[in-house]
């Protein structure tokens, strides 16, 4: 089975979000960026693949130069190969189309996308991505199983979880489930070295429209201090909450 | 060219999320100088719609749309856009919308912007500001398509009462066996329940309530509000409660009228996770706790005492209020 995990480089969870001109651009001062979390569950599940089945995987990311570091990482925990995508990741429609160029050119038979990346939260591309590769599709996947050509999936639905029979070419929408949080990898060192032998090829994009443009950021305007309301005046609160805030 | 909403149901009858679509499609509506035509799957009664501005309803009877299924709805949504020739599309963001706007997207050409949490700013260029960087931020974005799918963050533009009379036609959608290669085995759902996607009021507890024996009082109060319950990441990775509570970056974002935060610190991912929600309440020991500087109201106090009184006084509140 070919496996190719889409890797998002994203600012690290901790990180306090600023915008530089004009409030246009994202401040990457002093950020700390990672690959996205719900990549990162979809990566060990892809790595689980690998050491159990003799899968082999790719990762792929479309973006710029810095976004290498972010590739090696994979690498270093243990994929095969990476492919950068050779563009700015701006619209994911755009995106989503760079990747289905390079799924296509790959022969995969399984790609494993976060459900959604944490930084424009578009959650669109997984969804995007199966449609332009005529793949099937299973969002917000906690759970897959693979045998032969033959997929079980669960995915996270409002209020509970649906199991669902489906089959390969299969893309999947992952995120927190896929693995258990404590077997996420973190590179060893060993790893690391092996990670600079790997081959991390550079492409060009192709041809895609950009179907929307992200003009301008804002930040939520700054909070009130809060009203602290006695432990023992609970009817205070209560009183808040229906006649201030009215939400009671 | 009217616009089109795609109003979600569950057994028959609608979500609220959907007469939240519909008074957010009908102020697009508004704004463009045209009418609302609602497609409803499998609804026993469509007439409802017509209390929040839709016009008309393009009503699908069909088996093999029982369950959802993102390629068949999002050709039964395709095919109702073209048949209506509509250029805007409104969507919820409740998990299934989320899953079949993008397929949709790729089958009108459409630019899709999901998280909307406020009408648009302007309808040319058709400008919405959505939510960015797991609520850290907003983004104002331009979908530059002719086509355009809208999907709109739960909570965020409320219910608006726009009565009218609305016609309901039967549509019959063409849906080839293609679209239906993920097969539903199972539903595992708990009945009954509020979700957090649906909740106008939530209630999330963390590691203060030092272990899962102790949550039968969120529940409780959950249970006294009509809200769902939610934990912090650390609960849900003890396995004191399910990961579909875990609210935060990496787990469910929560847009309700109502935060109440029991026990949590509130850590950063956490706070991302809520901050789209609109009154936060935090009970917790620690006065220091990063969660009262994001909190509107608060309490310093043991969630052992507190909640329980809260739990009385607000079924006082309501019997005198029913």
């Amino acid at each position: 089975m070919k496996i190719l995990v889409c890797i998002s480089h994203v600012p690290d969870t901790t990180s306090k979000i600023n915008f530089t001109e004009g409030d246009t651009k994202f401040d990457t001062n002093g950020v700390q960026f990672v690959i996205n979390p719900n990549d990162e569950f979809g990566l060990t599940r892809a790595m689980w693949f690998k050491e159990k089945q003799g899968a082999t995987v790719d990762v792929v990311n479309v973006g710029g130069a810095e976004t290498e570091s972010t590739l090696r990482k994979a690498l270093a925990i243990g994929a095969d190969g990476a492919i950068r995508v050779n563009a700015a990741a701006t619209d994911g429609f755009f995106v989503a189309k760079q990747l289905a160029e390079v799924a296509k050119n790959g022969g995969y038979d399984l790609i494993i996308a976060g459900r959604e990346s944490i930084d424009y939260n578009g959650g669109m591309v997984p969804g995007m991505l199966a449609e332009l590769i005529g793949a099937n599709f299973v969002n917000n996947c906690i759970n897959l199983e693979v045998d032969g050509t033959a997929a079980t999936a669960i995915r996270e639905i409002d209020g509970g979880k649906e199991t669902s029979s489906t089959s390969l070419p299969l893309v999947i929408g992952g995120q927190k489930g896929l693995v258990e949080e404590s077997d996420l990898r973190i590179p060893n060192m060993r790893g690391i070295m092996m990670a600079r032998k790997k081959p991390l090829n550079v492409v060009e994009p192709t041809d895609a429209e950009k179907e929307t443009t992200a003009v301008k950021f804002e930040k939520p305007a700054p909070r009130g201090a809060v009203k602290l309301v006695d432990a023992g005046n609970i009817d205070e609160l209560i009183s808040l909450l229906h006649n201030e805030a009215k939400v009671i | 060219m009217s616009v089109l909403v795609y109003t979600e149901s569950e057994q028959g009858k609608f979500k609220k999320v959907a007469f939240e679509v519909a008074s957010y499609a009908k102020e697009v509506a508004n704004q463009l100088g045209t009418t609302v035509t609602a497609v409803a799957i499998n609804i026993e009664d469509a007439s409802e719609l017509a209390n929040y501005g839709v016009d008309k309803v393009l009503n699908v009877s069909a088996d093999s749309l029982k369950d959802f299924n993102a390629k068949a709805y999002a050709s039964t949504l395709r095919q109702a856009a073209e048949k209506e020739g509509a250029k805007v599309v409104i969507v919820s963001s409740s998990t299934d919308s989320k899953t079949l706007a993008p397929i949709l997207a790729i089958n009108l050409h459409a630019g899709y912007a999901s998280n909307v949490v406020a009408a648009p700013t302007s309808t040319n260029p058709f400008t919405v500001k959505r939510t960015a960087f797991t609520n850290k931020a907003f983004n104002i974005t331009e979908i530059n398509s002719d086509v355009k799918i809208v999907g709109v963050s739960n909570n965020s533009f409320g219910l608006v009462e726009n009565s009218g009379a609305a016609t309901v036609e039967s549509f019959a959608p063409s849906l080839d066996d293609s679209l239906f290669g993920v097969k539903v085995d199972s539903v595992d759902k708990v009945s009954g329940k509020v979700t957090i996607a649906d909740a106008d009021i939530v209630v999330s507890a963390g590691r203060g309530l030092k272990g899962p024996e102790n949550w039968g009082m969120i529940e409780e109060l959950a249970d006294v509000l009509g809200a769902a319950t939610a934990c912090s990441k650390p609960v849900s990775d003890l396995g004191w409660r399910p990961h579909g509570e875990h609210v935060g970056q990496t787990g469910k974002p929560v847009a309700a009228n109502l935060y109440i935060a029991i026990g949590i610190s509130g850590a950063i991912q956490h706070l991302a996770g809520i901050n789209a929600s609109k009154v936060k309440v935090v009970i917790n020991t620690d006065p220091e706790a990063p969660f009262f500087k994001a909190a509107d109201y608060g309490i310093v106090g043991d969630a052992f005492e507190v909640v329980p009184q809260l739990i009385e006084k607000l079924k006082e509140f309501k019997a005198n209020n029913a």
